[in-house]
């Protein structure tokens, strides 16, 4: 097995917590269907929109990550899974969809 | 692991309640955005990291460290009255002044004071119920407009003006203030219409509204200064009452009369509970319509059968209530108790000789009651009549299919 990191990018808040909820209850079912399958290493966090960002020779600070918000990254979890292909079969569930965000996987780099 | 039902609903009162102490009630606006906010984050957190072990501690304190957040990062605090706002507006008393208002005690206190701004007389009947329901138990506007059965933009308006007159008076009702008396009969009078709404309506929340009705009377009862005869009398009321409720619909959600009711699905321990508050509202020299409702609630709830009900007592209840609070709603019950120890020619003619009779002429159950009497008299042929004009007069589907359902019975009856 080799682990990946999911990162969810984009996709809506819930404009109401009758929307939110529904939501919730989405993401804790297929979290837990890939628990069962003894593929979630960790459920990660979830990220806060704002932040800042470094860059440059000059060490710039600037606002926030980037200017697109369904590019931004709304959290992450690991997974372990065979291969990259199966990890991004496993993340075709992932209720970001519906709000039409995206999972970017990512295998973690092994030694 | 699931959210409990109406988790957010049940919460929003209490945050929202807190928060408008802390930023002021013209600030209400304010207090409400939070608590949609804290939600809508509790949420993104829940939905990676699973529903937390106890989520309303969670919610509470996840709410509080927002109003810590916000005055710390916008200075809100500056828009704040100055005895408040100096509190607010320090590092060594923030903190404390936040945890004091987020404080069981004074969350239940302040939950109080709420539903007495609630019920502002300047208000309509009306708007103080929808007002208290958006405020103090968490509906949203669509769930009051539906358990209203009224238009959304109709309601939201309702509820915009209430929450301006809340703004004018600048701080929570304050339940040492002289005019608690004429206040706490608004609010009695406000939770009797919310439970009756309930009880009597179609939407798809009212059982929640009349849980709701008792959830707010239980609190009053907790509360010494609040917790008058009257107070006990109402809540006895709507205990007995709400005890009846998993007998008032057949499984097709279809109304079914006291009379038909199975008994044994009424809620034994709602019916202890209604009797016992019955008792402790007999104190002080206070005689209310609530009273003697209950009382007549009572009667009904004790007999084991329909047909041990001691009709004499609810007749004689009936006039005590006719002298308390007449009007042709109480005569016609009272007609119908009548009849059924006198018979039904004598309902009918107390029916008859109702004062102000004309105001029931668009209820539709005084037609079914004329219906109901002239069919036990064996005219059937009256009795379709009536029932035909009671179901012209149907205000929801509710009542359309029950009488419906009498007047099926009564042309089955006609061809036998």
């Amino acid at each position: 097995m080799s682990e990946f990191v999911y990162l969810y990018r984009g996709g809506q808040r819930p404009d109401s917590p009758a929307d939110g909820e529904k939501q919730m209850q989405l993401w804790v079912g297929w979290l837990q269907d890939l628990a069962n399958k003894g593929h979630l290493k960790d459920r990660g966090q979830p990220l806060e929109q704002e932040g800042k960002v470094v860059s440059g020779k000059q060490r710039t600070v600037t606002d926030g990550p980037y200017p697109e918000s369904k590019d931004i990254v709304g959290g992450y979890t690991l997974i372990e899974a065979k291969d990259l292909a199966q990890a991004a079969d496993l993340a075709v569930g992932c209720p970001i969809f519906e709000t039409g965000g995206a999972v970017e996987v990512r295998p973690i780099m092994k030694m | 692991m699931q959210v409990e039902e109406h988790l957010f609903r049940q919460h929003s009162g209490r945050i929202v309640t807190a928060l408008s102490r802390i930023f002021g009630l013209e600030n209400i606006a304010l207090a409400e955005d939070v608590t949609q906010d804290v939600f809508c984050r509790a949420l993104e957190v829940w939905k990676l990291r699973g529903v937390p072990e106890n989520p309303s501690a969670w919610l509470m304190k996840a709410a509080k460290n927002r109003a810590i957040d916000l005055l710390r990062r916008e200075r809100v605090a500056r828009r704040l009255e100055p005895e408040l706002g100096r509190l607010l507006e320090s590092e060594w008393t923030l903190v404390p002044t936040i945890n004091e208002f987020f404080s069981a005690e004074s969350i239940k206190d302040d939950e109080l004071r709420m539903i007495f701004s609630c019920c502002d007389p300047e208000l309509s009947e009306t708007t103080q119920v929808a007002l208290t329901l958006h405020l103090a138990c968490g509906f949203t506007m669509a769930e009051i407009a539906s358990a209203f059965l009224r238009k959304r933009s109709a309601m939201e308006k309702r509820i915009e003006r209430g929450k301006k007159v809340l703004a004018n008076s600048k701080h929570l009702f304050d339940l040492s203030d002289g005019e608690l008396k004429t206040r706490l009969s608004a609010v009695h009078r406000a939770l009797y219409l919310l439970f009756n709404e309930g009880y009597h309506g179609a939407s798809a929340v009212r059982t929640e509204l009349c849980r709701e009705a008792m959830r707010l009377g239980a609190l009053l009862i907790e509360h010494p200064l609040v917790a008058s005869p009257v107070t006990y009398a109402l809540c006895a009321l709507m205990s007995l009452h709400a005890a009846r409720l998993p007998a008032r619909l057949d499984p097709d959600g279809d109304l079914i009369d006291l009379a038909h009711q199975d008994r044994s699905r009424w809620e034994i321990e709602l019916i202890g509970k209604g009797n016992e508050l019955l008792d402790r509202s007999a104190f002080g020299t206070e005689l209310s319509a609530y009273h003697v409702e209950a009382a007549i609630a009572a009667v009904h709830s004790n007999a084991l059968h329909a047909e041990d009900t001691d009709w004499g007592r609810l007749i004689w209840l009936y006039d005590m209530l006719m002298t308390i609070r007449p009007s042709p709603v109480v005569a016609l019950n009272r007609a119908i108790a009548l009849a059924q120890q006198n018979g039904p020619e004598r309902g009918i003619e107390e029916l008859r000789t109702i004062e102000h009779g004309e105001l029931l002429a668009s209820y539709p159950f005084y037609a079914a009651a004329l219906g109901e009497l002239e069919f036990r008299a064996g005219d059937n042929g009256n009795a379709r009549k009536h029932f035909e004009e009671a179901l012209g007069l149907a205000r929801n589907r509710v009542e359309r299919r029950f009488l419906e359902r009498r007047l099926d019975a009564v042309r089955d009856a006609a061809l036998r």
